[in-house]
């Protein structure tokens, strides 16, 4: 055992000195942590020989943000949405990374070009593009929905509907379903008009709604046959029905993708190796790995081209990601800045509309 | 203190069985009458069916066989509220979420009874038992004695004709309970009603009853007025029961005229009354009550017999001596002698000579 | 006689009353140091959070701490005065230091809670820090026009004090207008008074239903032999066992519309395929999963009362002549009263303060006030969250303090 300890911390040592002992990566568990563990976390500590610890939250954003207000903190590395990633790098909970510093595409392309724009921002780099989609049960419609629009059609697709409990997401495919093209539908929901109207369209599906707040949630309703059809996480969807044979199907048009990625808190025990581990995670081949493990898109052009089969079939994984560019015709990428702004305000808001009668 | 038993029978156990298993019997046939305005008591050890049978008069429990009438009415099927029994129980249970005017309005409310009407029956209720001043007051605020009242009154409070007493002075210390046992003895004498009481304490049976039932083992040993349980006992239970008894055990050597010789274990005779044993060689009880030991045989008539005993302990108790004696074998014999003028203080280690009146010797059956 | 009562000494001629206190002042200190450990763990655990609480409810210094210049100015001027170049260049100072401190995002936050949709203003102004020169309104206005508006500056100047009352306006569904007014927030923002009324309606209903279930359930435990007791006591606290998402779960299993219950209620005929009760992500899935895990809560209080009410009182009633309803209406109910009134208690304030079942079950009507509390703990609003949590406290502690004069707070027994 003494010997084993030696030799492993001489090995440390020799590989990497500024990233010995270990990194903390803070993670949401589930599939999506189990494809972090196999894309970025073995290699890493087959490349390193640092050990990675994976932690599971429902939210990193809440614990990292109270660890840094008590000055305790012991995650190196957290995986955040974009918008609680721009909240603690405004707060200062969460340290700049330098995205020059990154390595370039696997094509060559420098990494700030190779990213999807704006992805990188000043906290936080992307490791993967999740999407809001509607999601329906194949065995329970007699014609298969295939735009967002059909979601709130009760007349035409009878049955429940799955609604995630926030406004998030939930308001701009109201007006999308609503008719409004995607571009506009920001500058809609900043007027009194379009909340109003983006209001209005969800009133005529509440009383065929189930909320839903965990992500676990819509597949398994679907499942059980509480709703037809739901609001689910892509992601979630694909495993369900990969692996476990659900006759599950996506509808991507009006899907409203956001990303995900790494950042650093501030006083990270090991802020050395934190930032070693998010620029080997985020290089152009982890990234396209990650995703044959999660049907989540790598926010990298470059690792397009390099995405595999689905791991352990012989089915390619590209066309079950929001990124392939067949899914992206009508799609919205989610406004960090109105967000950020109106989180509060409109959370109060659904609340009082989902409480009203 | 009317000692004549009555002839009515106001309440009326026949044939009475009762069981709580289906294998075992706790009352056994049991047979008895009560008078209007009696006071009987039953009195008996713990699981004797005493308190069974109380419980069977005041309708908790349902007799497995045969009939209970009150005054001529059979009650086995009457529910509790409707027999209009009066009950006093061992711990009061008066209500501790009602003053002690709510606890005696009660009875009157469920009757239906107006406010007037009520409040004038507690009052005199209170009365009654000298607690007039104490209708706004909490059970808990008050003595056990207090207590004891109030649950007395309420019994009384709705006129009830048959009142029954379940141990009721159990919990009160020794002089408190001698006088409430005088209280109730002359509630009982006033108000002219019919009480059932059922206490283990023969003391108190005694005190306080027209007629006392000896239960045990779920059949009535004796049913006899007080001075004649105590002074006649039928049987070496209620001997024993009742009062302080020595008993001496032999073998009827003679038996003829209302006199029987028993010799006993260590081979000396005595004269004892028989009572319920019949022929020669049958195995006997003598039982002798200590007061009526003579430790100064010369004080006996003319050829008592008398017997030798050994003195083992003296007890001073001021108004009596109680020494205890070794007779025939026995260490218990115990004798009781008044602290008259000129009586003698044993000694232990004395050797004397005891006898008695052979009437005051009974021989009852072995035990 | 009246001398000796007035110098009582003991017998080596110490005053009597010193003697007393001194002995009884060591029994004393003995008993405190037995309570300390508690009273020390009660503190820091109890009382110190609410107070915490109560004081983030009031106070939030992210903009006055990290804003101080610009707070200095409006501490200095009346409300309402026009932002002068002053203030500007104030200001700019502030954001220059906030840059570099990173802590622009802090106070943004603060703002927006009084100002929705500022926080960006605040967040890219401070990454432009560097295009601050002076004329300082000019360059304000460069970075965003927003910056004239006067809305912006009184938001700015309710921020600037550390204690505020904003948070409790907030919570009754009030807003400070620009010119600092105080008014009702638009009707389809309303939210808190409404989630309140109807968590405490709600709370009580759950009450009255498992006061109603479990009357019976502890009447028989308390009056079945003990080893039959302990039985069905066994199966009374098995959801104590199992945790809180796999009872809840079970629950979705039973009663979702395809679930167990109504499949057998379609088999049976009882209701058609198409006519599935919804009992489930609505108010009455709120009311039957959130009663179920709150049922042990009423019966165990109720069974300790129960269980020790001699059986002698109801035979004294019946024997005074009271059917078996007025025996049990006024003889057993109200010795039950110190049994029910802490199940009550219990199984009230529990139901209050539950946000998980409603968040799972619920629906969208089964939403209740402590799920807005989660709610802006989960935004980190913490000032926001305590105030809610703080009505929450008043409110139980005003039900309390009724209580106590209704029923009497002695008339409580919780074991």
């Amino acid at each position: 055992m003494k010997k084993l300890l030696v030799l492993t911390t001489a090995l440390c040592g020799l590989a990497l000195p500024a990233a010995a002992q270990q990194v903390t990566v803070m993670g949401w568990g589930g599939a999506y942590t189990a494809s972090q563990v196999e894309a970025y976390h073995k290699p890493f500590t087959a490349a390193t020989g640092t050990a990675i610890v994976s932690i599971d939250s429902d939210n990193p954003a809440t614990p990292i943000k109270a660890q840094v207000e008590a000055g305790n903190v012991t995650v190196d590395v957290g995986v955040l949405e974009i918008a609680d990633a721009v909240r603690l790098c405004d707060e200062g909970s969460i340290i700049p990374i330098d995205a020059t510093t990154l390595p370039a595409g696997a094509d060559g392309t420098p990494a700030a070009d190779d990213f999807l724009p704006g992805t990188i921002t000043e906290c936080m780099i992307p490791t993967d593009i999740f999407s809001t989609v509607i999601a329906y049960d194949t065995t329970k419609l007699a014609t298969a929905p295939t735009t967002i629009a059909d979601f709130f059609d009760t007349a035409k697709f009878p049955g429940k509907r799955g609604i995630r409990k926030s406004p998030k997401v939930t308001l701009e495919m109201a007006l999308m379903a609503d008719g409004v093209p995607a571009a506009d539908v920001y500058a809609m929901l900043e007027t009194p008009e379009g909340l109003d109207r983006a209001f209005a369209k969800l009133d005529t599906i509440k009383g065929d709604a189930v909320f839903w707040e965990a992500g676990a949630q819509p597949p398994q309703l679907l499942a059980d046959g509480e709703v037809v059809m739901t609001m689910a996480y892509n992601g979630r969807i694909f495993n369900a029905a990969q692996q476990e044979g659900k006759p599950f199907a996506i509808v991507w048009d009006g899907q409203v993708y956001e990303w995900e990625g790494m950042v650093i808190p501030k006083g990270a025990p090991n802020e050395a190796g934190a930032l070693e581990f998010v620029k080997f995670a985020t290089a152009s081949e982890q990234l396209a790995k990650a995703a044959e493990f999660i049907s989540y898109g790598p926010p990298r052009k470059s690792s397009a081209a390099l995405v595999g089969n689905i791991a352990g079939t012989d089915q390619p994984m590209s066309p079950n990601l929001p990124t392939a560019p067949e899914n992206l015709t009508n799609a919205l990428a989610s406004s960090l800045d109105f967000w950020v702004d109106r989180d509060t305000q409109l959370g109060e808001r659904f609340n009082a509309w989902l409480a009203a009668n | 203190m009317s000692s004549e038993p009555h002839n009515d029978s106001f309440v009326v156990f026949d044939h009475v069985q009762k069981s709580y298993d289906g294998e075992t019997l706790v009352v056994k046939d049991l047979n008895l009458r009560i008078g209007k305005g009696e006071f009987l008591t039953m009195l008996g050890p713990s699981g004797s069916g005493k308190t069974t049978c109380l419980m069977m008069l005041a309708g908790f429990e349902t007799a497995t066989h045969g009939e209970i009438t009150l005054d001529n009415q059979p009650i086995n099927r009457v529910p509790p509220h409707k027999r209009g029994i009066g009950m006093v129980f061992q711990n009061y249970a008066l209500f501790p979420h009602m003053t002690v005017g709510e606890n005696l309005a009660f009875p009157l409310e469920v009757r239906g009874m107006g406010r007037d009407e009520r409040e004038a029956k507690i009052a005199r209720a209170l009365d009654m038992v000298q607690m007039g001043k104490f209708a706004n007051r909490r059970p808990a605020q008050l003595s056990g004695g207090q207590q004891q009242r109030i649950a007395l009154a309420r019994a009384l409070v709705f006129d009830a004709k048959l009142v029954l007493m379940d141990e009721p002075l159990g919990a009160l210390d020794k002089q408190l309970r001698e006088h409430m046992q005088f209280e109730i003895k002359h509630l009982h004498e006033s108000l002219g009603i019919t009480v059932v009481y059922v206490t283990h304490d023969q003391g108190e049976a005694l005190t306080m009853s027209d007629r006392v039932a000896v239960f045990n083992d779920g059949v009535i040993q004796q049913l006899a007025a007080p001075a004649e349980l105590y002074e006649a006992p039928q049987n070496s239970f209620v001997a024993q029961f009742i009062g302080e008894n020595n008993k001496l055990s032999g073998i009827i050597e003679e038996i003829a005229d209302g006199r029987a010789r028993v010799r006993l274990a260590t081979g000396e005779t005595i004269d004892a009354t028989p009572v319920n044993v019949r022929e020669k060689g049958q195995k006997t009880l003598v039982s002798i009550r200590p007061e009526r030991v003579e430790v100064k045989p010369e004080a006996l008539p003319p050829g008592t017999q008398t017997i030798e005993a050994e003195v083992l302990e003296f007890i001073y108790m001021g108004d009596i001596f109680r020494t205890r004696l070794r007779v025939a074998g026995s260490d218990e014999f115990v004798i009781k002698s008044r602290n008259a003028q000129g009586q003698r203080q044993l000694r232990p280690g004395e050797k004397i000579r005891i006898g008695w009146a052979p009437q005051d010797a009974r021989a009852l059956d072995p035990l | 006689m009246t001398a000796a009562h007035q110098t009582l000494t003991t017998a080596d001629g110490r005053p009597l009353k010193a003697a007393l206190v001194r002995a009884q002042r060591r029994a004393r200190r003995r008993a405190f140091l037995l309570v300390a450990p508690l009273l020390v763990f009660v503190l820091l655990t109890f009382v110190i959070p609410i107070g915490q609480i109560l004081y983030r409810s009031v106070h939030h210094d992210g903009f006055s701490a990290n804003a101080p210049a610009v707070s200095e100015w409006f501490a200095a001027t009346a409300p309402g005065t026009e932002p002068d170049e002053a203030a500007f260049a104030a200001l700019a100072a502030d954001f220059k230091a906030m840059q570099a401190a990173r802590t622009a995002g802090v106070a943004a936050t603060r703002v927006n809670y009084t100002l929705p949709e500022s926080r960006s203003l605040f967040t890219k102004t401070a990454r432009s820090a560097d295009d601050l020169v002076p004329p300082y309104r000019e360059a304000f206005l460069a970075i965003d026009a927003k910056w004239a508006s006067p809305a912006v500056w009184q938001a700015m100047r309710s921020s600037s004090s550390a204690y505020t009352g904003d948070f409790y306006l907030a919570s009754a569904d009030f807003e400070r207008a620009e010119d600092g007014s105080i008014h009702r927030v638009e009707e389809t923002q309303r939210i808190y008074v409404q989630l309140y009324l109807k968590t405490f309606a709600l709370s009580a209903l759950i009450t009255v239903i498992c006061l109603l279930l479990a009357f019976p359930v502890a009447h028989l435990l308390a009056t079945l032999p003990m080893a039959k007791a302990n039985l069905l006591m066994i199966l009374v606290l098995l959801p104590f066992w199992t945790s809180l998402l796999v009872r809840t779960t079970s629950w979705i299993v039973l009663l979702q519309s395809q679930g167990v219950i109504n499949s057998a209620l379609v088999a049976m005929g009882v209701i058609g395929d198409d006519g599935r009760l919804p009992m489930i992500y609505n108010q009455a899935g709120t009311i039957i999963v959130m009663t179920h895990i709150l049922l042990p809560f009423m019966i165990l209080p109720l069974y300790s009362v129960m269980r020790v009410i001699p059986p002698g009182y109801a035979r004294a009633a019946r024997s005074l002549g009271a059917t078996s309803w007025t025996t049990f209406r006024r003889i057993y109910l109200p010795l039950t009263l110190p049994g029910m009134g802490a199940g009550a208690m219990l199984v009230f304030i529990l139901a209050v303060g539950y946000y998980i079942t409603p968040a799972l079950v619920g629906g969208a009507d089964g939403q209740l006030f402590s799920n807005m509390i989660q709610f802006h703990m989960s935004k980190s609003n913490w000032s926001m969250a305590a105030a809610l949590s703080s009505l929450l406290l008043v409110g139980v502690l005003i039900l309390y303090w009724l209580y106590d004069k209704l029923i009497g707070i002695d008339n409580l027994k919780l074991g």
